[in-house]
């Protein structure tokens, strides 16, 4: 997706410092300080996650912190939400994945 | 004074100020505004947002006024930022509070990192977008329409190239058009499908009433027109059986009142949707599906006062319709039923972020009062005034009959008053 440089209303974007992290081992530039989520959507990147039992591809859905449907792994720690964290020189971001076990084997076990 | 260092125990924090006279959990219009107007009176006041820039759900807000000034959101979350700084506010950002409680007359405010207390508490929590499932909707490119105002004009960055929006409302055709404004092609905005949850949001006939109310907003000249002779509810039926099956277009972006989104498609991320036509009741009509490409879609819900930490605190409830749902019961000075808890902005109903800032210096004079200053009296009032003022010239009225659901609130807080004055009994 691309960055909307121009705005009528809110003029230029201007020159920003640039940062680069990485998103499941690849290297992506975004924005110092702009969320996870905004700079991997403005490298093309929707799926932050794939659900823990179904595999099936997670992205954004309230962008404010509220949904938690953005959960990503930042620097080692799980459950971070993309939308709200800020990106720094470095980070290492990633994704969730299914889990080996199946969720509710697993609840079966520990509920 | 304690701060909790991941996975190990409560450590000490030397030189960190955790008592305050009043902490304010919110910093958008309502929090700052209050935390401003209550360090002006000389209190030691504390806010506190899990965001990473002040400004809550106003950061986004885009839209020419009917003087022909724009109303930037963003521009307004710097000014009430500095505002409160310069008053001695100390503002604490991207800090999640996952626990309030009651201890000795004082609030303990439990955060990720540190834990804090104060005298007063205001909860200026704001909104929540409420979700509308339906199939397909997990995937990635499905988002809630106020995502897509914060990608768009807070991080300026496309939430894609051609969006549907389900849902017609007038936050959604706020945001439609603030989307044509950055560059992003809004391929039409249609309801959402006819279920248990969105009744009234899936039958024309109800969101044409909601959208007449908006007709200040002169979205299209069918719609002012309309809103005329629409008065008369024969016209209205008339009106939404003669409803072009093509929709009608404002600024471009054609509003189908006739036609609901029923399937969200695409295999690892949105591709399209199907769109029926559907009859007055909101019911599809077989045979009429059509594909519609687009890579993102945009739900919308309306919006619901985002309450969750009034009820930590044992605050009651009433539900309201008119004013977006469950809202905790106060009063005109902002105070619930709790003692040392105010509430103020979205979280008491939704409203536009200039009752928002009203209600905060409402909230930000009783709290003053409350801590022992004196000579407010009079600012508190006329403070309330202001808020019945700024509410008669709102441009954007989320609920044509808001007012009707703030006398309705007041009512119960009232009701609450009769039978004791002993708080303990009262929740």
């Amino acid at each position: 997706m691309t960055r909307i440089e121009n705005h009528p209303i809110l003029g230029k974007l201007g020159r920003k410092k640039t940062v680069t992290f990485t998103f499941d081992n690849q290297i992506i530039r975004g924005v110092e300080n702009e969320p996870i989520a905004a700079a991997l959507l403005a490298n093309s990147i929707r799926t932050l996650r794939n659900h823990e039992e179904t595999a099936k591809p997670r992205g954004i859905y309230c962008n404010i912190g509220h949904c938690f449907e953005c959960r990503v792994t930042v620097n080692g720690i799980q459950g971070k939400r993309a939308c709200l964290t800020p990106i720094k020189e470095g980070m290492i971001v990633q994704s969730g994945k299914r889990f080996a076990t199946p969720v509710r084997d697993w609840s079966g076990n520990h509920v | 004074m304690y701060k909790a260092v991941s996975g190990s125990p409560l450590l000490l924090e030397i030189g960190v100020e955790t008592m305050y006279d009043i902490i304010v959990i919110g910093a958008g219009p309502a929090g700052l505004a209050a935390a401003s107007t209550a360090a002006r009176e000389g209190l030691h006041v504390l806010v506190i947002d899990e965001y990473m820039k002040p400004g809550g759900r106003l950061l986004g807000q885009l839209y020419q006024e009917s003087n022909g000034n724009w109303w930037n959101g963003l521009e307004e979350s710097v000014k009430l930022n500095e505002q409160a700084v310069n008053e001695g506010v100390k503002i604490i950002l991207q800090t999640v509070v996952y626990d309030i409680e009651r201890q000795d007359s004082s609030w303990i405010i439990y955060t990720e990192n540190i834990v804090y207390t104060s005298k007063q508490l205001l909860l200026a929590t704001g909104a929540a977008e409420s979700p509308v499932p339906l199939p397909g909707w997990t995937l990635p490119g499905v988002m809630s329409v106020g995502a897509a105002q914060v990608m768009t004009n807070v991080h300026r960055v496309k939430p894609g190239d051609k969006g549907m929006i389900i849902g017609v409302n007038v936050l959604s055709a706020a945001i439609a058009m603030e989307l044509q404004l950055a560059g992003i092609d809004v391929v039409a905005m249609a309801l959402p499908p006819l279920n248990q949850l969105t009744h009234q949001h899936s039958r024309p006939k109800e969101v044409m009433e909601a959208l007449l109310h908006a007709s200040h907003l002169a979205p299209s000249k069918f719609l002012r027109i309309g809103s005329k002779f629409m008065t008369n509810p024969f016209m209205r039926q008339l009106g939404i059986r003669l409803y072009p099956k093509s929709g009608i277009s404002m600024w471009g972006i054609p509003i189908q009142l006739r036609k609901a989104v029923t399937e969200i498609y695409g295999t690892n991320q949105v591709e399209g949707v199907i769109i029926r036509t559907i009859d007055i009741n909101g019911s599809p009509v077989s045979g009429t599906e059509e594909s519609i490409a687009c890579d993102f879609v945009c739900i919308a819900g309306g919006l619901y006062p985002l309450a969750e930490l009034a009820g930590v605190a044992d605050c009651p409830f009433y539900y309201v319709d008119e004013l977006g749902g469950y809202v905790p019961i106060h009063n005109e000075k902002m105070e619930t039923p709790i003692e040392g808890l105010y509430v103020a902005g979205n979280i008491t109903g939704i409203e536009g972020a200039k009752i928002a800032i009203s209600q905060g210096v409402v909230a930000g004079y009783s709290m003053a009062i409350a801590s022992g200053k004196q000579g407010l009296v009079e600012n508190l009032q006329d403070s309330i005034k202001k808020v019945h003022e700024t509410r008669k010239q709102a441009a954007i009225r989320f609920h044509p009959k808001v007012d009707i659901g703030r006398n309705i609130i007041h009512k119960q807080w009232e009701a609450r008053q009769v039978p004791s004055t002993n708080d303990a009994t009262i929740i």
